[in-house]
This record gives structure tokens, sequence and C-alpha cells, in this order.
């Protein structure tokens, strides 16, 4: 335990920039909802809500704004455009404002009214897309107001930007290999614009091929899981590449909910929704296992799905 | 007739049509006469025990009938219905 002198010498060391604290998330491992499986078999949680904004999101969201600043197409003069469905807009709101760039998202009028709080309080403008048309409708409507207005937009475009996933490919994926000592044998990740799970699984197969992919992915076109995309219906994102994955697992929303409450009852972490489909998937390949080192991305918290019903669900 | 709006990943099992015109007098009626017309749409909108799944709200005049009575709520014929997932809690 740390006395109070050093205590002080600890935070004046930690007096860094908001963009430096952007990953080096903890690996937490899962003990309780996988006591069921034999010791050899080992599932860990990948916490990226200990970024500074909150969610994965802070990762390609640093790596877009860093990136087009370098190449001269974010400017000052130029605002920071994109959709969203509430984190990266967070994760822009947070280090594109910290970094002295204006920021403008389209966010689908369904998104939770939690994310809205936030953005409101960060002082951010946004505009609400029809609740009809989800994210796609969000990305459509970005898309209209990139292209009328070229010359005051910087254009992130998420799903298109290979700055996304390689900022997973730099930093989540050899984040993951040093901190299993090089063990990892697979990693489960949801698909959303697909970012984490093409970086860090290109990173992983570059450092060991035999390293296995999971895809998560709603069992529907009409889901609740925030973030995560039914690809075959939904607008396929230019970064995507179906083939990197080894296997696609399909988790219902019912039982990501489920899983939501049992990380938070038996685990002590409160996460998200999109967290508890990537244990779901995490537990389905665990249990066909008699070895192995199971690594599954927990994109964020749960303190933003708060006002969700499901959590006071019987079972 | 009540009309009742459709989100985009629906509209695949109600003929890709946007809006849907129903009868019923409540809500509970409108949906029952929606899902009979495309029984597709049944098992994405409602669960084994025959209640609305968690994540999907629906909207009478942009008002949660879940706050309002339910399944149980009167429409009218000028009343617009809409049906959205609650990606994260939905409008409140």
């Amino acid at each position: 335990m740390l006395t109070l002198p050093q205590f002080r010498v600890a935070a004046a060391a930690t007096n860094v920039a908001l963009a430096d604290l952007v990953g080096h998330t903890p690996l937490i491992r899962l003990r309780q909802i996988t006591a069921h499986l034999p010791e050899s078999v080992e599932v860990y949680a990948k916490a990226e809500w200990y970024n500074p904004s909150g969610s994965v999101k802070d990762r390609p969201a640093l790596n877009i704004i860093r990136t087009a600043a370098a190449e001269g197409r974010l400017t000052p003069d130029k605002t920071l455009l994109d959709s969203t469905s509430g984190n990266m807009g967070i994760a822009y709101a947070t280090l594109a404002r910290s970094l002295g760039y204006r920021v403008k998202l389209v966010i689908p009028a369904n998104a939770s009214p939690e994310r809205l709080a936030i953005l409101s309080a960060l002082g951010v403008d946004f505009v609400k897309s029809s609740p009809l048309e989800g994210s796609d409708g969000a990305l459509h409507a970005a898309r209209e107001l990139a292209a009328a207005h070229p010359d005051a937009y910087f254009y992130a475009n998420q799903y298109d930007n290979p700055a996304n996933w390689l900022a997973h490919y730099y930093s989540t994926g050899p984040e993951i290999i040093e901190q299993t000592d090089g063990r990892v044998t697979h990693f489960v990740a949801g698909l959303g614009t697909s970012g984490t799970l093409m970086g860090t699984g290109r990173a992983l197969k570059a450092y060991n091929p035999l390293i296995q992919l999971a895809a998560v992915q709603p069992d529907a076109p009409f889901h609740g899981l925030e973030g995560l995309k039914h690809m075959a219906t939904a607008v396929r994102p230019g970064i995507y590449d179906r083939r990197l994955a080894d296997e696609q697992v399909t988790v219902a929303t019912e039982a990501a909910h489920a899983m939501a409450r049992r990380l938070a009852r038996e685990e002590g972490l409160f996460t998200g929704v999109s967290a508890a489909a990537a244990a779901v998937a995490a537990l389905r390949v665990a249990e066909r296992l008699e070895a192995g080192v199971v690594v599954a991305l927990f994109p964020d918290a749960g303190h933003k799905y708060a006002s969700e019903r499901f959590w006071n669900d019987v079972c | 007739m009540t009309t009742i709006r459709i989100p985009t990943p629906l509209r695949a099992y109600t003929n890709s049509q946007a809006e849907v015109p129903v009868a019923g007098a409540t809500v509970g009626a409108a949906l029952a006469d929606l899902t009979g017309r495309h029984p597709a749409l049944k098992p994405h909108l409602y669960n084994d025990s025959g209640e609305l799944r968690a994540f999907v709200n629906v909207f009478l005049n942009d008002e949660d009938v879940r706050h309002l009575q339910g399944a149980a709520t009167p429409v009218k014929d000028s009343d617009r219905l809409m049906i959205v997932p609650s990606i994260a809690g939905g409008r409140r």
C-alpha cells in the first residue's frame, strides 16, 4: 500500500497528456464464469474501458486524428466530422478537443440517453439521424454533409479509414502478445467497423499464424447489441475483410444481456452489452478447448447502459 | 388506419415496406395486426413468452408506450407508431 508521500510522487509522475493515456489497458482473467472449465483453459478480458474516454474507441480516434494531422488533411480550420453510435464520438470529443480540433458528429436518435448526455456535457456539435435507420442512417447523413461542405470538414470516416485498424495493429495486438507472454491462442472481438478485429487479428497472425480469430456478430439484422453490425445486411465497412477471421460467432441480444448480468454479479465486472456478447462468444470458444489462452476484447463498461431495463431481469 | 413505421433492418420481413397500415384500437392490437400481415416479424419483436423483447421499443407519436399504458394504450386512426431497437436504452 502506498503511503501518502509516495502517492504524491506517483501522482506527479502521471502528469501526462490525455493522448498518452490511450491504450495499455489491463488484461483481466475471468475466473467465475469459467469455473466449469479446466485450469489449462484461461479466458481473459481486455478491459478497454480503462482508456481516457471510457472505451476502445480512443485507439482508432487518436490514430485517425494523428494520421490526418500528419498528412495535412486535418488542420485547425477544419472540423472533424464522422458518424457514430456514441463511443467513437465521445472519443473524438475527448481527444480531438484536447488536441485543439473541432468536432461534429451524426448520431442515431436512438443512441442511449447516457451517450447523448455525455456528448452534450463535452460541448460537442451533433445532429441526430433517423432512429429507424440506425448507424447506417448516420453514416449516409455524415457522407452527405461531408460532400456538401468539403472545405469545412475533415470527414474521418471510421468505417473506411485504414488508420482505424492500424491503431489496433500497432497497439492492441502487441499489448495482448506481451500481456500473455506470447501464449495467446484465441482472440475474440465483435464486428462494428471491424477495426478491432482487422488490426489486432493481423498483428496476432503476424506474430503466430496459428492464433485463431473469432468474429462476433448479432444473430439477426434487428438487434440490441450496441456498436455491433450484422454484416450480411448492414453497409459493409471498407476496412472489413471477411476472410481474416477463422470463425464467425453469432450472439442473440438476450444471451448478451444475461451474460452482462453474470459478469456484473459473478465477476464484479460492470460491462457494456458488446463486451458481454464477446464474453458469450469467448466462453463458446473456450468450452471446446482442452488447453488454451482465450482473449476477448471488452469495448466498454456498463455505465452508458445503466438505463436499460434488462439489468433487472431475473435470469 | 394507424400507421406503423418499420426500422430498416426489419423491412426484409415487410416486403420492403417502410410503413404498414394496421387495424386495432390499442397498441397491442395494432402490433398483432402487423405480425398477422407479416408473420416473419414475430420472432424479431416478441420473446417465447409472447412479451416484447427487452430491446424493442414502440413509440406512439414519439412517446414510449411502456411509459403510457403499454399494449393497452389506445390508438386512433391518425396515430403513428414506430418500432425502434433500444440500441442502449432508447429514447426516454
